[in-house]
């Protein structure tokens, strides 16, 4: 077994030259982490204030319209539409197509651009109500 | 076939014929996600508020409480699948790994079992208040017709 010691282990932020495949891949798993972690804790409790009750609920909005409820909402709206365009992208690149270099940096950019421009007319919308 | 390196351990074996089964699972259930979770974000969007009855009235109806029960089960799955990437990637010592894992089960399971609880909870408070509304209105009319 010491021979397994020192075999390459998977890749650390700071190994890699900066690029956009490079940085529309972490992102796919910070706002997958993201979801995953804070997301369904949130799922969970917004369920739970509702099966609990009007109070219930009354504690969960107070905390959710707070700044800091609405700081977390719209991260994990960002996450949310982040980690669907790059899944998208995930899919295209899974039936073997968008590899050429130009083509790829071009979708690696649009990416996280597209989630930004769907997080901010998610909330323009909620707030204009 | 050798036995100094992982690699040599394995050569020539073959494949072991389960390792797409994890990659797929996650493409299946990352298609329901897409359209779940669309679902989700434009029917909050475009709730007419957000008060307790608001929300409610949109989350107990057949449709919306089976959507809400699919999305729990498609992401907690997904999540599932996701996070055990991230922990095989950067846990290596097998005993902190199979206690990641283990938890990563328990949390994942729970959570999920937990908020189907929860939807199967709202829908029953919402039969429970049109029965109680049916009988008002039933005992209403009774008196009314004396």
């Amino acid at each position: 077994m010491a021979a397994t010691k020192n075999r390459p282990i998977a890749p650390h932020l700071q190994v890699w030259r900066w690029g956009p495949a490079m940085l529309v891949s972490i992102l796919h798993r910070v706002s997958g982490d993201g979801l995953a972690l804070v997301g369904l804790g949130v799922l969970i409790w917004w369920l739970a204030s509702l099966a609990g009750g009007p109070e219930a609920y009354e504690t969960f909005t107070t905390h959710a319209s707070a700044w800091y409820g609405k700081i977390v909402l719209v991260g994990l709206t960002w996450a949310f539409f982040n980690h669907m365009a790059s899944g998208l992208r995930h899919f295209v690149l899974d039936i073997g197509a968008g590899y050429e270099l130009k083509n790829n940096a071009a979708w690696s950019i649009a990416t996280p651009l597209l989630a930004l421009a769907a997080t901010v007319a998610t909330w323009a919308v909620i707030l204009s109500k | 076939m050798g036995n100094g390196t992982s690699i040599g351990r394995v050569r020539a074996l073959g494949s072991a014929h389960t390792g797409t089964h994890h990659w797929l699972v996650a493409r299946f259930t990352a298609i329901s996600n897409l359209f779940l979770g669309l679902w989700l974000v434009f029917s909050l969007v475009t709730l007419p508020g957000y008060t307790y009855a608001d929300v409610m009235k949109w989350a107990t109806t057949p449709l919306s409480a089976t959507f809400l029960a699919l999305f729990v089960v498609s992401t907690f799955w997904h999540a599932r699948l996701g996070l055990q990437v991230v922990i095989e990637d950067y846990v290596h010592e097998h005993a902190n790994k199979f206690a990641a894992m283990a938890a990563l089960n328990l949390a994942a399971f729970g959570g999920a079992g937990a908020s189907l609880f929860f939807i199967a909870r709202l829908v029953m408070i919402a039969a429970s208040q049109e029965t109680a509304a049916t009988a008002m209105q039933a005992m209403q009319s009774m008196m009314g017709g004396r």
